[in-house]
């Protein structure tokens, strides 16, 4: 965490003609009944946290408590109402109109909930877009872009226009057009929320794998838990503008900040989120059955094998050392137990 | 009285023409008041006995303020007259450098300013028309007169009309396809073998210039006020005014401020071109979805690029509509310019007119009406193009369409070239078929004329007759017997139910100008004419629209047509209803019919199409007939747009109405008319114009405020 990517200082968004004035006088603690009943909105109400490098931040909460607001503060296409925001280390509030722009162009990719594509434009020039902006000529764009075309499995439709492609394909354009700069923070706005199961399956496995090779800073909106699950290093959940919980799936799961935070996740599937780990005996070492399983191992991944033995089963470190045990009773419990009684 | 609380809406417009009808019948015509026929408006009698107040001859009776209001107003036009005269004679003297005569010389600085405008203009056009036909005036204003006395070789040919014709085939094949390719070449042979080649590139070269510019401004000024709030505020009073503002009206002042001529021409056509552009530009820019300029921000564009790679392409199909708003005002102004001394087909067409000669009148029109409708078609395709990324093109297939134009610019200097010697000492028709050298069509279509007078000429005398004596003078004359106080009640009551007190205030101020204006019988015979068009009009629009729209073809082609009507200059709907019915009333009116049918036709359709197609298939699995369906949904949610259709067939109208002077209605327009040729007429000119303007106003306020309402209920947008 010493060189985070993404530094927020309570950051407020406050939408209405004097938000200004009623933030400086209500000094930061904002209500939002209070607020609205003065005329104004809250979208986002102190927000700090960092994300560093390769780090990958899925924000999450209902429907109108801020999560795109927040977005749209960090990539300044609103101006926060107040706080200060941090890129690489730059203040991002202080940018000049031409430094902000050379950040966009090199630094950072957004795709966008209601995709937002060019009408006017096909498939393919729609992704070339940004690079033309950039100024990239016009064949090195182009097949710079069919290569996302075909990345995002969308060959023999570049010549299509937007209103001529399902919901999911025109996000697909979208995410091909936020990827096509190569930007170190991608910001995405429910990016998979259009497509079919078997695609967002799909997208999502392709996302990994290119995370895992490019180490990109990102900041994922999504409302499907599950997703956030699968794809998060940590979580935010906000709630009416402010975030409740930053934390890692497991510790969301297991130690919930607040009440809100707690109901959110009730109906989380748990063997999604523990690892072994989370849930091992590390005082019994011994009299354990031959299956050996690792501590960092999702619990959904090994359940199965676990609940095939009778004995207890040895749980490894890194270095093939014995740390614990499981009891597969201890699986069944987490997997079906009461999830309200924690642990 | 369970009656009136369900319905309370429809007690209250009953109540308030009760109390119209009792106003108009209970306030009889001042006895000082008397109809002359020839005028055709009330006039105060002479004769009247008058009285002393504050040493002033006052002829007006305190009661008669019933009847009609006196004419405050009176002192407008002569005002304007005398400020435009100050402006352009007085005001600011300025010392400017004269290149001539090589001295300072003071002159005021509107009139400088017009000055420089126009010799812009007259350059521009200059310069397109002599490409097109050649002369020397481009060319002198580089070098002079002198050097042109001893360069003669210097002097442009001018292109032969062969090579125009093959090179806009060459554009129109290169902007769409073989479609509109044959269609421009066979639209500039026809040009050429009827011998109407000069005053077509006359026009097409006073269009060349007022349509680009005029889009420039038009753009230009909608994404300022897009921007700037401020912009838009002080934009927007006059864009109304001039959306509704009779195109003869500007004229007249245009007159003193830029002389007359092409350069005035083009000057004029911009004033009123450009308001829609504007509007429209608007309109699109506001429609933009706010993500997509945020997708256009995050790909890192700046101002400009935002601008003009995102915005403007996204709000492509306002614009487009824009575009073909300005093609349709320019050629209508190619026409009615020609009072102010436009040349080319205009002029020709108002010349032939004026003599009665249908034949010449209607081919003069239908080559405008043919050139109006290929640069309207161009433009559509220029910028519907695409660019394809995936061709491997060799240099000549890239570059074919400029290798062809250069072959077909050899070609056609060499038949030029041999047309000297095959044509000798006659007329070199290879290089240009001169005016009335052509093949013409004039004398069939006059004897055409002649015949269907002779032969129908008693049912079409029987028809004008009954029209006029049963239908349209009685009309008139209950028009003109409404007391003044009547319809300031009918009007501002119909606003402050529709609108509330705000609707209500702004239509009373409109009405009261007007009635204050010393024309206000003649606005009351420019409104009966408007309205006997805009109901036969609207009835057989939205018949003819709803019956259209029943089949997805036939909805199409009528689109289609429409689009083509439009297209027309206004002035050539007169050429054929004078063939029929001669110079009447009947002719405007029909005239006024036929050109505000258009926009009642297209909204019709356009409004039941927007009708969601899920609303469509949940009607039609609850059960309900075709024609259920038509009444219960379609036409209720259609509504709201059929009712901007008839904002626009009230403008149309009104504007065929006010063109319909140029046959001897009247109304208005033919004081304009009159004005036009006045030395003194500016004022009065544009303050009747400023009249016609209120009057579509009245009514665009009235059905915008309750199509808002109305689209609000609907949960439509
Ligand atoms: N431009 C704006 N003006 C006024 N209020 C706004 C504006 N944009 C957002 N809001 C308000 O801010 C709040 C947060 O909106 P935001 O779009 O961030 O929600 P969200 O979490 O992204 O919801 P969803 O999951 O539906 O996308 C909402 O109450 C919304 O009404
Ligand atoms: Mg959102």
């Amino acid at each position: 965490m010493s060189n985070p990517v993404i530094k927020c200082e309570s950051v407020y968004k406050i939408f209405g003609e004097n938000a200004k004035k009623m933030l400086q006088d209500s000094n930061g603690n904002v209500d939002a009944k209070t607020f609205q009943e003065n005329g104004c909105i809250v979208g986002v109400n102190n927000a700090s946290f960092e994300v560093s490098k390769g780090e990958m931040l899925v924000v999450m909460g209902l429907s109108g408590s801020g999560k795109s607001t927040l977005l749209r503060c960090i990539s300044r296409l609103t101006d926060a109402t107040d706080g200060k925001i941090f890129i690489e280390g730059q203040d991002l509030l202080s940018l000049k109109n031409k430094e902000l722009i050379e950040l966009r162009r090199n630094k950072m990719g957004m795709v966008f909930q209601s995709f937002a594509l060019l009408p006017h434009k096909t498939v393919v020039e729609n992704i070339a877009f940004p690079l033309q902006i950039k100024g990239i000529k016009t064949e090195d764009s182009i097949s710079k872009a069919m290569d996302m075309v075909k990345l995002v499995g969308l060959d023999g439709r570049e010549n299509y226009f937007p209103r001529e492609l399902s919901g999911g394909q025109q996000q697909r354009v979208g995410i091909a057009r936020s990827l096509a700069v190569e930007p170190d923070i991608w910001f995405l706005d429910e990016p998979f929320s259009a497509l079919d199961p078997l695609i967002r399956k799909e997208m999502q496995d392709e996302f990994l794998r290119l995370q895992d090779k490019l180490q990109k800073t990102i900041m994922f909106i999504t409302h499907d838990f599950d997703e956030a699950l699968k794809l998060a290093d940590r979580i935010a959940i906000m709630k009416d503008g402010i975030i409740e919980q930053l934390d890692t799936p497991a510790n969301i799961v297991l130690n919930p900040a607040t009440e809100y935070v707690r109901k959110f996740t009730e109906e989380v599937p748990r063997e999604k989120v523990l690892l072994i780990e989370d849930v091992m005996d590390p005082s019994t070492t011994d009299n354990l059955g031959d299956l050996k399983v690792l501590k960092d191992e999702i619990i959904e991944n090994v359940a199965e094998k676990i609940l095939t033995q009778e004995k207890s089963v040895a749980v490894l470190d890194n270095k093939n050392k014995i740390v614990g045990s499981i009891n597969p009773t201890k699986i069944i419990n987490t997997v079906f137990g009461g999830r309200k009684n924690n642990n | 009285m369970e009656f009136i609380k369900k319905y309370p809406k429809l007690f209250q417009w009953l109540f308030l023409l009760i109390v119209f009808f009792g106003l108009c019948f209970a306030i009889d015509v001042p006895e000082t008041y008397k109809f002359i026929r020839g005028q055709a408006e009330f006039v105060k009698d002479p004769n009247q006995s008058f009285y002393i107040f504050l040493g002033k001859e006052v002829r007006y009776y305190a009661f008669d303020v019933f009847w009609r209001l006196p004419p405050l107003l009176g002192w407008l036009p002569i005002w304007i007259n005398d400020s435009l005269f100050f402006l352009m004679n007085e005001w600011m003297p300025i010392e400017f450098w004269n290149e001539d005569t090589q001295e300072f010389r003071t002159r005021p600085l509107v009139l400088q300013i017009s000055r420089n405008l126009t010799a812009f203009m007259t350059f521009l056009i200059e310069l397109i028309r002599e490409i097109l036909l050649g002369g020397l005036e481009t060319i002198v204003v580089f070098t002079s007169w002198d050097w042109i006395d001893k360069n003669p070789w210097a002097e442009l040919p001018g292109l032969p009309w062969t090579i125009v014709a093959a090179g806009s085939a060459i554009l129109a094949y290169k902007l769409s396809g073989k479609g509109l390719a044959l269609f421009a070449g066979l639209v500039m042979v026809y040009i050429s073998i009827f011998g109407q080649w000069k005053p077509s590139m006359q026009t097409l070269s006073f269009i060349l210039v007022a349509a680009p510019l005029s889009f420039i401004f038009g753009l230009g000024l909608g994404i300022a006020a897009f921007k700037s709030k401020r912009v838009e505020k002080a934009l927007y009073p006059i864009l109304l005014v001039m959306q509704t503002m009779p195109q003869y009206a500007v004229l007249v002042p245009a007159l003193v401020l830029f002389g007359v001529g092409d350069q005035a021409a083009v000057i004029v056509t911009m004033v009123v071109a450009v308001p829609p552009m504007i509007l429209l530009t608007i309109l699109g820019l506001r429609a933009i979805p706010p993500e997509v300029i945020e997708a256009g921000k995050m790909s890192g564009c700046n101002n400009w690029q935002l601008m003009f790679k995102v915005l403007i392409p996204t709000a492509r199909r306002d614009i487009l509509i824009g575009v073909n708003q300005v093609i349709m005002v320019c050629f209508s102004m190619a026409v009615i310019s020609a009072f102010i001394g436009a040349k080319g087909l205009g002029f020709n067409l108002l010349l032939a007119l004026n003599q009665l000669n249908i034949g010449l009148a209607l081919e003069a029109g239908l080559c405008i009406s043919l050139i109006a409708i290929l640069l309207d078609k161009m433009s559509l395709a220029w910028a519907n193009k695409q660019t394809d990324y995936f061709g491997n093109l060799t240099f000549f297939q890239r570059n074919k369409n400029i290798l062809f134009f250069a072959a077909t610019v050899i070609i056609g200097i060499i038949l030029a070239y041999a047309g000297t010697f095959l044509f000798k000492g006659s007329y070199n028709y290879l290089f240009e078929v001169p005016h009335n050298k052509g093949i013409s069509t004039a004398d069939f279509w006059n004897k055409g004329v002649d015949w269907i007078f002779d032969t129908f000429f008693v049912y079409i005398k029987a028809f004008n007759t009954w029209l006029i004596q049963d239908v349209l003078q009685p009309m008139r004359a209950l028009y003109l017997r409404m007391p003044v106080v009547a319809t300031l009640v009918l009007v501002v009551g119909a606003g402050y139910l529709i609108g509330g007190i705000r609707s209500a205030l702004v239509v009373c101020g409109l009405t009261l100008f007007i009635a204050l204006s010393p024309w206000w019988d003649r606005a009351l015979v420019t409104a009966y004419m408007a309205t006997f068009g805009v109901i036969v009009s609207c009835i057989i629009g939205f018949t003819v629209g709803t019956l259209c729209f029943q089949n997805k073809h036939s909805a199409s082609f009528m689109l289609g047509v429409c689009d083509i009507f439009q297209t027309f200059p206004s002035f050539v709907y007169l050429i054929p209803v004078m063939m029929l019915f001669g110079i009447t009333d009947t002719s405007v009116l029909i005239a006024v019919i036929v050109y505000a049918t258009i926009p009642a036709t297209r909204y019709t359709i356009e409004g039941l199409r927007s009708v969601p197609v899920g609303l469509h298939d949940a009607a039609t699995m609850s059960g309900v007939n075709k024609f259920q369906r038509l009444t219960k949904i379609e036409f209720p949610l259609a509504f709201p747009h059929m009712m901007l259709g008839l904002n626009q067939t009230i403008v149309f109208a009104l504007f065929m109405v006010i063109i319909g002077a140029f046959i001897g209605t009247e109304d208005l327009g033919q004081y304009i008319l009159k004005a036009l040729s006045d030395k003194k007429g500016a004022g009065i000119g544009f303050t009747l114009g400023i009249c016609v303007a209120f009057i579509g106003l009245i009514f665009d306020n009235l059905i915008r405020t309750w199509v808002e309402k109305r689209k609000k209920h609907l949960g439509i947008n």
